[in-house]
């Protein structure tokens, strides 16, 4: 099998403001044009020089995004369906797509008016025609009440608290540290607002054990990055960001959550070893790791199928500061989409590459030279990179 | 009577089939007529061994509860006067589970392993849904 480790990087990272009230002011597509085109200023190249795009499932098309940038040389487009784990998926389709030569330089944009436009938690109850198996969840779980990611995955979260004696206190010590890394960051739209554990359990009950702090932003904002080789981007202005490692895959089965013989297995359970087998690395090696964090439970989980922690030991690892920066794996140095933005985990990919560049201002890791990245999507999708300076 | 407000499922194909057994009273799922496995979601093939033989067989009915969600805040029109309802994932005695909710108890008396037998709930006069009480 081809090895694409070290063969292709991430050259450049766009973001807009990440906002909530009044909104961007600027349309779906506007706000991802804006990241697009500061992620390609950022690598120090034209727009002419881009020849490849995946944008995000649902949110745009690559030729509504090459009409608007002047990419007159189109000659990859395709999106990866997996929800949120499309961008981090979208890091290795990119970089097949460049080493082969299908493409000199890949543009892989997201981003959405979450909080202005359609609220991210009405999306799903209104249309589920974009679910792996919507005519499942029309007909077998919305009759029913289930109609929301939040409670499809606390169906996940309560039977770990069975299984293992997660505490809701451990998914507590989750949203603490993410909102104790957005006090270190300027665009994070929890900066300014800190968050103890007691506030966190007096926080509502939205679908239990899911509290409202258990529950991802929803925000306004996009953000973008460009992919090209690693030879291309030997000559480019910023320090590249290599992708030694990437890997996606799906639950099984991936279309219904809840015939699953084992619950917890996701697409990561997958996707890590194979990403961390292609990178030649392991799970210790690793600097700081941002978890697709929609929800406190699905960090826990993610750590646990990734082998940061063994199975049923999620719990145990997140607390006591060791997922907070400082700790033994800083986790979401940016707040995540907990308390950063909800950028669909872009921001993820975005945070992985200032922190490996050495521009993460007051969060950043000392000597961070290895950082996992992941995606969760759908029913739960998982997609896993492992990224170096 | 006032209108049914919440979702309904689309009436067609083998979804059309397993409401229409609910319709009669009767929880059925398919089974394999090849390697005698249970399936549900319904599916058009044997995921197990790939044979497309099967039969509605029907379900003993009895199971028990697997794990289950308090919705506290709907986030579908449907169940905006609903809350607090807990969609319950039951896992039957053949090894399927369903995703459904309890007629019999408030979201706070659910515990793991409860065993529960199904009940059925006409909610329109096209569709019956398969849903459980304490056994």
């Amino acid at each position: 099998m081809m090895n694409l480790k070290d063969k292709a990087c991430i050259v450049g990272i766009g973001e807009t403001p990440y906002v909530r009230k009044p909104g961007s002011g600027l349309t779906q597509l506007g706000l991802q044009l804006l990241a697009a085109r500061r992620a390609v200023d950022d690598a120090g190249v034209s727009l002419k020089d881009v020849d490849g795009l995946m944008p995000f499932p649902n949110l745009g098309n690559a030729e509504e995004f090459a009409a608007n940038l002047g990419i007159e040389n189109l000659r990859f487009a395709t999106t990866v369906h997996t929800g949120g784990a499309a961008p981090v998926a979208s890091l290795r389709i990119a970089a097949m797509a460049v080493c082969c030569g299908a493409a000199n330089a890949v543009l892989i944009p997201a981003g959405w008016n979450g909080y202005s436009g359609s609220r991210a938690r009405q999306t799903v109850s209104q249309d589920v025609s974009s679910l792996p198996g919507g005519g499942i969840a029309r007909d077998y779980y919305l009759p029913f009440g289930l109609t929301a990611p939040p409670q499809w995955y606390s169906l996940m979260a309560r039977r770990h608290m069975h299984d293992f004696g997660t505490t809701a206190e451990q998914l507590g010590a989750i949203a603490v540290a993410m909102r104790k890394h957005a006090q270190l960051n300027p665009n994070a739209v929890m900066h300014g607002k800190p968050m103890t554990l007691d506030d966190y359990m007096a926080s509502p009950m939205i679908t239990d054990p899911y509290r409202l702090f258990d529950c991802c932003l929803e925000t306004d904002g996009a953000a973008a990055v460009l992919v090209t080789t690693t030879e291309r981007a030997r000559d480019l202005g910023k320090k590249p960001v290599s992708i030694m490692g990437v890997a996606s895959g799906q639950p099984y089965p991936a279309d219904e959550i809840t015939n699953r013989k084992d619950i917890f297995q996701t697409g990561l359970t997958i996707a890590a070893p194979e990403a961390f087998a292609a990178a030649g690395v392991k799970p210790k090696d690793i600097d700081f790791a941002e978890i697709y964090d929609c929800f406190t439970f699905e960090v826990l989980q993610q750590l646990e199928e990734t082998g940061f922690c063994e199975r049923g030991g999620g719990g145990a690892f997140v607390e006591g500061g060791r997922i907070e920066i400082g700790g033994e794996l800083p986790v979401n140095t940016h707040g995540g989409l907990l308390s950063e933005a909800h950028v669909l985990g872009m921001n993820h990919i975005v945070e992985a590459v200032k922190q490996l560049r050495g521009e993460a201002g007051d969060r950043q890791v000392a000597e961070a030279e290895l950082g996992v990245v992941t995606g969760w999507g759908d029913f739960g999708d998982g997609s896993l990179a492992i990224l170096r300076n | 009577m006032s209108e049914y407000k919440k979702p309904l499922p689309e009436l067609d194909g083998l979804t059309a089939e397993f409401y229409g057994w609910c319709k009669k009273g009767e929880l059925r799922f398919q089974r394999c007529l090849s390697c005698n496995g249970w399936r549900h979601v319904p599916r058009e093939m044997c995921p197990e061994c790939a044979s497309t033989d099967w039969e509605w067989q029907r379900s003993s009915g009895k199971g028990k509860i697997f794990t289950w969600t308090v919705a506290e805040r709907p986030m579908h029109p449907g169940f905006a006067d609903a809350a607090p309802y807990a969609p319950v994932v039951v896992e039957l005695e053949e090894g399927v589970r369903v995703l459904t909710e309890m007629t019999d108890c408030m979201p706070s008396d659910l515990v793991i392993d409860m065993p529960v037998e199904v009940t059925f709930e006409a909610v329109t006069p096209e569709v019956t849904l398969p849903k459980f009480k304490k056994s």
